[in-house]
């Protein structure tokens, strides 16, 4: 059972200085979540969601206590070793979708490969199998601009899954799209989560995101309002 | 990786083109300020050269300590073995000797009686022979205001505004009142060829300019002159090697007790010119060190700013795991190819600009008009050594201290900061 533990923070405390007065982003969080879980933090703005997300994805560093991914605590790693559990464990997908521009699709999808040294043809193969995942491997020589809203986050999705990462973390994936396109990208999500068992990490405050959740974790002024996991799968659209 | 940063460069021009644009406008400017400064300084040079310095000059020594006087008693002899001996050691060299003298001269009316008098500065140099050097050194035929150039023995030219002031027209008698090597009164009939305006107000006030054969024959100075000039070919002043002949000449020929034994002057070594040359020397210096410091500011910042632009596409590689190092290092690696090839174009268009100005230069005459500088009235670039790789200081240093500095921010900064900063 402990080794199913993915990600445990303790007593987490972020605090960002502001002039005289600190800001308290988030005041001792204590979570714990499980190889395929399926997961949202929700909240309202400001409530600390995006803050909680770049510590487990060892973007961002803690105030005070800790954050363990993967067996490592996230305060304590080099340069080096935090870039090394983003590449190989951690995939991200924004708000904005932030695709490279003036790369194609392809392109986008192969850099985190490029990191790690996987050789061309099986580069070729792993990017081509995740596009198939998100239904766009006949795009894969456009160009983001050339993408709708929709499309642009399944490449961000293909992007974030092309290492068959453990743990994926959506920062509000669907505040830019609409509804059709919001079911779209989640129900993409839930198939990877239960076809690969990728753990899902989830920040928003969609009602068509949090309905597919199994897990709602609600964040109030940086501390842990509640935290229930759902059992019964509301109707979808 | 390097064919996706490649690809990246190319693509996107705001990395690529503009950046490489702005070190190639820099590194041009650098490049032809150089040209520039340097061809302005050597022109200045050559003036004096051409005048009166030349590169080196040769004189007796005593003459050497009294030459604002134009003593033509203390004048070299025998300077017709002198020239063909310098000739023979320094084939890399043009020699030319000239008379410096002072004298009378005096405009007679009708029935030979004195008109006008006037003091006279002569210049006694090879003009007669078509093939003497003085013919480019002093432009004559471009300075002929009336008449024409000398054609024979006893033609001279005398300046303009002497002429007017005497009322002489070309084709009129004058006689030259001087005294001969050995002290004796000296009187010798010209014919007045052409008027000439130098543009030098030393020369323009009362020169006379007549074939050295004759001048030495009317002071008794045969095979005699005050001095002997030295060019160098490329007709540039070269401030170590003249200084360094002149050195050698004098250790061989000159007697340190014989006032009359020859010794060589490097042209900053007459008249106060060595000053001259080193305040022009310095005053390029700081103006070519300002104007890099400008430059170098200006690419920096533009890799600055290049740098901030990129922060989206720096959070997206730190978040898919990009070590932070890496990242820096590729960024420097854009900046350097980025500051190679701006320097390279740079440069090369700078040489352009500054061949096309040495070979044609730029004509200042109408602001010389009132003065009295000894400048020429074309201005030319001068390319040199150091143009060719002057640039690359400004444009690969600055540019790659500028990607350097500014992504300095991508360590300092959390990498979530990166994206706040794309998102507002
Ligand atoms: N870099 C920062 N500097 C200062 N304050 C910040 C910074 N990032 C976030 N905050 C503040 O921390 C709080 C939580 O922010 P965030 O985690 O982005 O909330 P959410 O994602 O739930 O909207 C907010 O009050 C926000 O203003
Ligand atoms: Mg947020």
């Amino acid at each position: 059972m402990e080794n199913d533990i993915l990600i445990q923070t303790k007593d987490l405390v972020k605090i960002y200085p502001m002039g005289s007065q600190d800001l308290v982003a988030l005041e001792k969080v204590n979570l714990t979540f499980k190889k395929g879980e399926f997961a949202a933090l929700v909240g309202p703005s400001g409530s600390g969601k995006t803050t909680l997300l770049n510590i487990i994805g060892s973007l961002d560093t803690p105030t005070r206590g800790s954050a363990i991914v993967m067996g490592l605590e996230v305060e304590k790693l080099s340069h080096k070793k935090s870039a090394e559990l983003r590449n190989k464990h951690i995939g991200f997908i924004f708000q904005t979708f932030n695709l490279l521009p003036v790369y194609t699709v392809y392109e986008n999808v192969e850099f985190p490969l490029l990191l790690s040294d996987v050789p061309a043809s099986e580069r070729k193969q792993r990017v081509m199998q995740a596009l198939e995942w998100v239904k766009l491997a006949d795009r894969h020589r456009s160009k983001p601009n050339q993408l709708s809203g929709g499309q642009s986050q399944r490449v961000a999705v293909a992007r974030a899954i092309v290492k068959m990462p453990s743990i994926v973390l959506a920062d509000e994936p669907t505040a830019n799209l609409d509804a059709e396109n919001s079911h779209n990208v989640m129900q993409i999500m839930e198939g990877l989560n239960k076809e690969l068992g990728m753990t899902f990490i989830f920040s928003t405050h969609d009602e068509k995101v949090v309905q597919y959740m199994r897990r709602i974790i609600s964040l109030d002024d940086g501390r842990v309002a509640k935290d229930e996991f759902v059992k019964s799968v509301k109707k979808r659209v | 990786m390097i064919k996706f940063l490649i690809k990246g460069l190319l693509r996107d021009r705001s990395k690529s083109l503009f950046p490489v644009l702005t070190v190639t406008a820099g590194v041009t400017l650098v490049v032809f300020a150089i040209c520039w400064v340097g061809g302005v300084q050597t022109n200045m040079m050559s003036a004096s050269a051409h005048f009166r310095t030349g590169h080196v000059k040769i004189m007796t020594r005593a003459y050497a300590e009294q030459s604002d006087l134009l003593p033509v008693d203390l004048a070299l002899v025998g300077t017709d073995s002198l020239l063909g001996h310098l000739k023979a050691s320094y084939p890399g060299m043009i020699w030319t000797q000239r008379i410096l003298f002072a004298g009378l001269l005096d405009v007679p009316d009708e029935s030979g009686e004195t008109r006008e008098q006037g003091t006279v500065a002569g210049i006694a140099i090879s003009v007669l022979d078509p093939g003497s050097p003085e013919h480019k050194f002093l432009e004559m035929e471009k300075s002929i205001v009336r008449g024409r150039m000398p054609q024979k023995s006893y033609d001279c030219l005398i300046s303009e505004t002497f002429a007017q002031k005497l009322k002489v027209n070309p084709g009129d008698e004058v006689t030259l009142i001087g005294s001969t090597m050995f002290g004796a009164m000296s009187m010798t009939n010209f014919t007045v060829a052409g008027t000439v305006r130098f543009g030098i107000s030393a020369l323009d006030r009362g020169a006379l300019i007549a074939d050295i054969t004759d001048v030495q024959t009317a002071l008794d100075m045969d095979n005699g002159a005050s001095e002997i000039l030295g060019f160098f070919t490329d007709d540039i002043y070269h401030r170590e090697k003249a200084v360094d002949l002149a050195e050698q000449f004098n250790i061989k020929n000159t007697d340190p007790d014989g006032e009359f034994s020859p010794v060589m002057l490097a042209l900053e070594q007459q008249e106060g010119l060595a000053g001259m040359l080193d305040m022009v020397g310095m005053m390029s210096s700081v103006i070519i060190t300002i104007f890099i410091v400008v430059m170098s500011i200006v690419l920096w910042n533009a890799g600055l700013m290049g740098n901030i632009r990129r922060y989206g596409e720096i959070g997206v590689r730190l978040a898919m795991g990009e070590a932070k190092g890496h990242l820096y290092r590729s960024l420097l690696l854009e900046a350097f190819a980025i500051g190679i090839f701006g320097s390279l174009i740079g440069t090369v268009l700078g040489l352009i600009v500054s061949f096309y100005l040495q070979y044609h230069g730029i004509d200042i005459t109408s602001f010389l008009k009132d003065s009295t500088i000894m400048l020429p009235d074309v201005m030319r670039a001068r390319v040199t050594s150091s143009a060719y790789f002057i640039g690359f200081l400004p444009g690969v240093c600055a540019t790659f201290l500028g990607a350097a500095i500014s992504g300095i921010g991508v360590y300092k900064r959390q990498t979530s900061q990166l994206f706040k900063e794309l998102e507002v």
